[in-house]
Order: C-alpha cells, then structure tokens, then sequence
C-alpha cells in the first residue's frame, strides 16, 4: 500500500482546529484560503516551527518528536528571507555544507539546481542586487538545495508583476514534476491554485472544508462557503470549440456562441464570475463580441451590491452589480437587458479529470 | 579625481589652522611659554622621537589601550551573545547591566583604586569598564534585532543551534557589533590618558601632566596631537574593518 508523504491526523493548536489531511507522493497541492485561515501555521506544523497536538506523519512514520532542523524539509517562505550576507553561491549551497557535503558535491548540486532553474550567471551576487523574480528563484533553489522530501511554499509569488508571477508558476510545476518532489503550495489566489494545483485544499477558520482536484473543487463545492470563497461562478457546458487564432476560440456553450481565451486544449466548461458580467439596458457599443440579450428575472435587493438573475436563452446566469447602479438604471424583474461577458474574465476549464 | 578633492578638502583647513596657529605665535601677542608656535611644537616632537621619551609613553598608553579593549571587547561581545540568544539570561542581567552603564568609566577609578590598587592593572580595568557595557549593549541590540525568520529559515535548512548562531545571527549581528567596537576604541584613549593623568606615572597622560607642571606647553601639545592621532587612527581601523566584513548591507 502506497502510504501518503505527509498525514496530518487531528492537529490542534491556536490557530487549527482540528485538521486532517493526507498529500500523495508527488503531489502539488494547493492550500487554498483567505489570510487568518491557517494556512502558514499549518505549514509551520509540518516544518516544525509551530506548536500543536495531534500527529504529523511523514511515510506513514510520526516525525513530532523530530526537531525542524532534521524533518528533511523545504521551505520557501512567504518573504524569502534569502540570508543577506551570503551570496547566491552561499546561499543555495547553505543546507548543503551545513550536512557537510563535500565542496565538490556541492558545487555540482549548485551547478545543477541553478541550471534547472535558469540562474547561472546569478552566483556571485548578493541578494540586494537580485530583482524580486531572481530572488524568488534562489530562495526556490536554496530550498530545493537539501534534496528535500516535502517542499513547502508559502505564498512565494505574491509580490510579483502578474506576468513574472505566471511565469514563475509555470517554472515551478515544470522543476515539480521534473524532480518528483512532493510540494504544498499556500495561497489565496484562485488562478494560481487552479494553474499549478494537482490537488486543492479549501482552508477556513483553521479547517480544511474540502479537498480535491481544481475542477471538482470548482464544479462541485461541498458547501456554500467553498462556493462563496470561489465567487459563485457562472458555468457555461461547452458543445464545440473552434481555434479562431490570436489565442481564441469561438465555444458553443449553453446555446451561445463565445469568444474565449485558448491555449491549445479543447474546451469543456467556461466559467465566469458574476461580478465580471456587464449589464445595460441599451445596446452596448464597441465590438459585438459576447454581447446576449436577456431578461432580469430576479433581484436580490441589498445596499451596496445587487445579486440579479438573468435568462439568456432559457439559461439562469448570476450577476453583481452596485446597487446605486440598479436603481439609477431603474432594473427590476422583467426588464429586457444586454449582457456582456469580459473576454479576459472568462476562465476555460480543458481537463475533464473528474468526470 | 573625487578622491583626491576630499583630501585637498580635508587637509586645506588643517593647513590653515597651522598658519593661523604659527602666525598667532609668532605674533607674541600671547607669551610664547604659553602658546608656542606650531614649528615648536613640531621640533619638540621631533626631539621627544629620537629621545625616546615619546615612543616609550605612547607604548605604555597604546598597550593599556590594546589590552583593556580586547579584553572589555571580548568580554561584551561574550555576553551580549548570551544575553541577545538567552531570554531569561536577558530579562535578569538587563536590568543591573542599565543601572551600571551610565556610570562614567573614569566613575569607577577612585573605587579601583581601593581595590586594584595604583598599578599597571588600574588603566586596563578602566579601559575595561568604558569598552565592556558599550559593546555588550550594542551585541544584545544587534542580536535581538536580527529578524527571527532568518533563524527560522536557518533551522528548516538543517542548522543546529550553534550553526544558526554562527552562520546566521552573529554575521547578521556584525554590524551592530562592530559599530560599538568602533565607537569604543576612541574612547579607549580618552578614558587612559585620563586614568594615567590622576594615577599612572607613566604614559602619554602621565607625559602632559609633567610638562604641566614643568610649564611645557609645547610637549603638551606634541601629546594632544599624539592623542587626536591615535583616536582617528584606532577609529579608521575599525571602520574599514566594517567595510569589508559588510560589503553586503
């Protein structure tokens, strides 16, 4: 029987509340929640750092007795906290000369990890001369340096441009899979967690409330505040899918026709958020591209935003919009509207795994 | 070239404070015995070198100074490691260590006097008292304040208590450290040339207080310019110490 690389079994402390929990060899999971849900303490459980009851296992073995420094663990931490008076070189080589490694072990493991990772010609400097993206990709080197079994990241790409963000994620997954490491990556960023995430992990109040795939996380939340958390989305089936260049598709979906972002894979759902759905009494001008009549059917008064159904051909979509907009546009329940969905807002769900 | 314009910089108000000084001398408006021109001064310190009055006093001075920093350095930088990585150690020395240190460190001469006695001891344990509380004050300070994360992030990576000590808190402390040590090591003279004024006879204080009393104005002020020398001379050690061991800041 193949025994999970991390269990956690009914851990306690001040900041979880009971939390169980297996991660496959492997595995990229995703720990998913609102900052003051636990995520970080629940890493610094496993790390060592953090006190509590209950039971960590590593290969179904307890390692609570095991101090931090010999869980065999790495951490990417949320600020880095690449050591200042070290350079590159040092830093990365750090866990290894502490094991006492011989210099030229390490310095074919530096050689082999800044490689992977694209960081070469970066030895040498000091980390006040690395830019934010460089810094992340040593500290994910130092921390990949120990041959670690588990590699824990705690909301590591918070701080960078959304482009050197998505970058980066797709640099970790490909360093994930190609050194097999069993990773738990923290953050309370949907898209990052549905773009790296093998697993997901809906985090809240110190709990976990559900655990599976992206999709059925996103397709089938357990409860209404997974669904909340999630923003409610809109899901649109999708019936074909053709290529249309520049990156899209047009996608037959809930009998419309959809301009949509595309990346190569057919798609199978669309999913968007209410909020990031136009409504106008009047035809919308600009490009007639996912623009659909519709007919309010419901309202949810409220005082700052306005929950409204609306019927696109004879399918039910949930929109938000403020409230002072609804009752200047003069909207309630009959009213024929335009609807718009923002290309850019519109997610694209290609992989069927949990059908 | 930026270099050299802070040399000219520097040195041509010195240059003319020296002739300010020789012209003001020579003038007599104020008796020579009292106020010798700079040239005196210079002949004086010339004699005094080849004499041997000079080198001899300043070896005196410079190895209290050498031996009683060292000494009060290590001793702070020991205990403010303690101190800055001991919780409990910290909460109860603290205290006394802060009623101790506003205490002037030529405060405690008359008590070592009683104590030590009027020997080569007394300027070394002088020097001892204005080096150990500074430097400790500025270990515990610089350690307390590295940011507890590197310690964290030390410890996920496989360091042991003392590696984390070595590797990471003591370096990232350096600075702190070093500053005091700096800070202190021009105080050092200060603090002995006073101590061999009241109790030592020899020395570069000891020196100043015989020309006193021998109206020998210009050897005084040979050991002030001996003095203001050393103060800069120790200090600059210090500083481009810093510089290289903290390239990194």
């Amino acid at each position: 029987m193949n025994l999970p690389t991390v269990e956690l079994v009914a851990v306690f402390n001040y900041a979880l509340k009971g939390v169980n929990l297996k991660i496959l060899d492997k595995e990229l999971f995703v720990l998913l929640g609102r900052t003051g849900a636990g995520k970080t303490t629940l890493l610094n459980v496993i790390t060592g750092l953090a006190d509590y009851e209950g039971t960590v296992k590593f290969d179904g073995e307890s390692i609570d007795e095991i101090p931090t420094e010999k869980r065999g663990i790495g951490y990417l931490f949320q600020n880095l906290l690449l050591f200042p008076h070290m350079n590159v070189y040092s830093n990365i080589s750090y866990s290894m000369k502490i094991k006492g490694s011989s210099e030229s072990e390490v310095e074919a493991k530096v050689k082999r990890l800044t490689e992977i990772i694209g960081i070469e010609h970066l030895v040498n400097r000091y980390p006040k001369h690395l830019s934010g993206g460089e810094k992340q990709r040593v500290a994910l080197a130092r921390s990949l340096a120990s041959d670690p079994k588990i590699l824990l990241l705690d909301e590591p790409f918070n701080n960078l441009d959304p482009r050197t963000g998505k970058h980066l994620r797709l640099e970790l997954k490909r360093i994930q899979r190609q050194l097999g490491v069993t990773s738990i990556f923290v953050t309370h960023n949907l898209s990052e967690a549905a773009e790296l995430a093998d697993k997901i992990g809906i985090m809240n109040d110190g709990r976990i409330l559900q655990v599976g795939t992206p999709q059925e996380i996103f397709f089938s939340p357990e409860n209404s505040y997974v669904h909340e958390f999630l923003g409610a989305p809109n899901i649109l089936e999708c019936e074909s899918c053709s290529p249309i260049g520049n990156d899209l598709a047009e996608v037959r979906a809930n009998g419309l026709s959809v301009i949509a972002p595309y990346d190569g894979e057919p798609i199978k759902k669309l999913s968007i958020l209410p909020s990031e759905i136009f409504l106008s009494r009047y035809p919308i001008p600009g490009p007639h591209i996912n623009v659909f009549e519709a007919e309010i059917i419901k309202i949810q008064p409220s005082d700052t935003v306005v929950q409204i159904s609306v019927a696109v051909k004879n399918h039910l979509y949930e929109v938000e919009t403020l409230a002072e907009t609804c009752k200047s546009e003069g909207w309630k329940e009959g009213t024929k509207v335009f609807v718009k969905l923002r290309l850019r807002s519109i997610r694209t769900w290609p992989r069927p795994d949990f059908e | 070239m930026t270099r050299m314009k802070e040399g000219v910089s520097w040195v041509l108000p010195i240059l003319f404070l020296i002739l300010v000084w020789e012209l003001i001398a020579q003038s007599r408006l104020v008796p020579i015995y009292l106020f010798p021109p700079f040239s005196t001064v210079m002949l004086s310190l010339w004699l005094l070198t080849v004499q041997g009055v000079l080198p001899h006093n300043l070896a005196s001075s410079l190895l209290r100074v050498i031996a009683g920093f060292v000494l009060g350095g290590l001793a702070g930088v020991l205990v403010g490691i303690a101190m800055g990585v001991n919780s409990k150690l910290n909460r109860t020395f603290s205290p006394i260590f802060s009623l101790l240190m506003p205490i002037p460190a030529l405060g405690w001469a008359p008590l070592f006097m009683l104590w030590i006695g009027i020997n080569e001891l007394l300027p070394i344990a002088l020097v001892f008292m204005c080096s150990f509380f500074p430097v400790l004050y500025n270990t515990v300070t610089g350690i307390r304040n590295v940011e507890s994360g590197y310690l964290q992030a030390s410890k996920t990576l496989g360091a042991s208590k003392m590696k984390v000590l070595t590797t990471v808190l003591l370096p990232l402390a350096l600075p702190n450290i070093l500053t005091g040590l700096r800070l202190e090591a021009g105080m050092a003279w200060r603090v002995i040339i006073a101590a061999e004024m009241v109790a030592i006879p020899t020395g570069i204080g000891a020196l100043m207080i015989r020309s006193e009393s021998l109206l020998r104005v210009d050897v005084i002020m040979v050991c002030l310019i001996i003095l203001s020398l050393m103060c800069l001379l120790f200090e600059k050690i210090f500083l481009k110490f810093e510089e290289r061991t903290i390239h990194w800041r």
